[in-house]
């Protein structure tokens, strides 16, 4: 029998890995962005395990919500990250200081 | 529901082991195609939820266009991953401790009686037949009661897309281009310099 647990607990799982990335790539721009498009996946799984086991579909336009900010996050980040490697020649986080606006 | 049960967890395990792969792998691009794999098996576990429409939508969405922008930016740019790999393990002891003590606390709060208040919890879970299908229920409730929200989302992805135009959009030096208001403002006077020149000596 699968509950709603079990969905909140993968949700908690692949949330923590998200974290987790950010945390042990700290070099690397890409794979911090990946992590963060993981966390939103886990926001996105909850709404929708919520939203189905409550029976209400209010939760699934949320997840919409989060899928829209999510791509435009990524569009944003990237184009981030291109203009970053383009003045530095590098993608390390800790040079990130150096854009200066 | 024995089916179910083996769905529910065939898709959630190779959907943690990618995500677990995302964060481990070297090669960026390897990264990038476990990403688009833990997004495939999470829009399987939306089909189990009943919500087929999000479902579509993050594969659509998602692995069409996200994780292919990134797999496009991973591939453009000539980066040295071997360097941006240096602290890796230096960080693990700590941040897997962390990470467990995270997955701890969430899963001490969700396997206690926090959704005891849902009556409708402890149901088991099966396919729902509605009247209407889902697409028809989000087109429904989206256009009417949401509809600012859905106008704000429009406008979100507007900016978003206007701000990685105009941030990765670059005046190369050196281009020759035709201007045309250049062209047109030409007249006779200016377009022709009249000079004397002695004999026996060029133009400086």
């Amino acid at each position: 029998m699968i509950f709603l647990e079990h969905y909140l607990f993968l949700g908690a799982i692949i949330f923590t890995l998200g974290v987790l990335g950010i945390f042990l790539n700290k070099k690397n721009l890409i794979i911090i962005l990946m992590s963060i498009e993981l966390i939103l996946l886990s926001v996105n799984i909850n709404f929708i395990a919520f939203s189905s086991f409550i029976n209400d579909i209010s939760g699934q336009i949320f997840a919409m919500l989060t899928l829209t900010v999510a791509a435009a996050e990524a569009a944003i980040g990237l184009a981030i990250l291109v203009v970053f490697f383009r003045n530095l020649g590098s993608i390390e986080v800790n040079k990130i200081n150096k854009l200066k606006g | 529901m024995i089916l179910y049960s083996l769905t529910f967890y065939l898709f959630s395990s190779v959907a943690v082991l990618s995500a677990l792969m995302v964060i481990s792998a070297k090669n960026p691009v390897h990264s990038v195609l476990f990403l688009i794999l833990s997004f495939v098996n999470a829009s399987g576990l939306f089909v189990l939820l009943g919500a087929e429409f999000l479902a579509m939508i993050l594969v659509v969405v998602y692995v069409g266009a996200v994780a292919v922008l990134f797999l496009f930016v991973v591939m453009m740019l000539d980066i040295n991953y071997i360097k941006l790999r240096e602290g890796f393990l230096q960080y693990l002891p700590f941040g897997a401790l962390l990470g467990i003590v995270l997955v701890i606390e969430l899963g001490i709060l969700f396997l206690t009686d926090i959704s005891s208040n849902i009556n409708s919890t402890k149901m088991p879970l099966e396919p729902r037949i509605y009247d209407i299908e889902n697409t028809k229920m989000i087109g429904e409730i989206l256009y009417t009661k949401y509809f600012y929200l859905f106008q704000i989302c429009g406008i979100i992805l507007l900016v978003a897309m206007i701000g990685s135009i105009t941030l990765t959009l670059r005046d190369k030096g050196g281009v020759k281009r035709q201007n045309i208001d250049n062209q047109n403002s030409v007249d006779a006077l200016n377009a022709i310099d009249k000079k004397k020149v002695k004999l026996g000596e060029g133009i400086q």
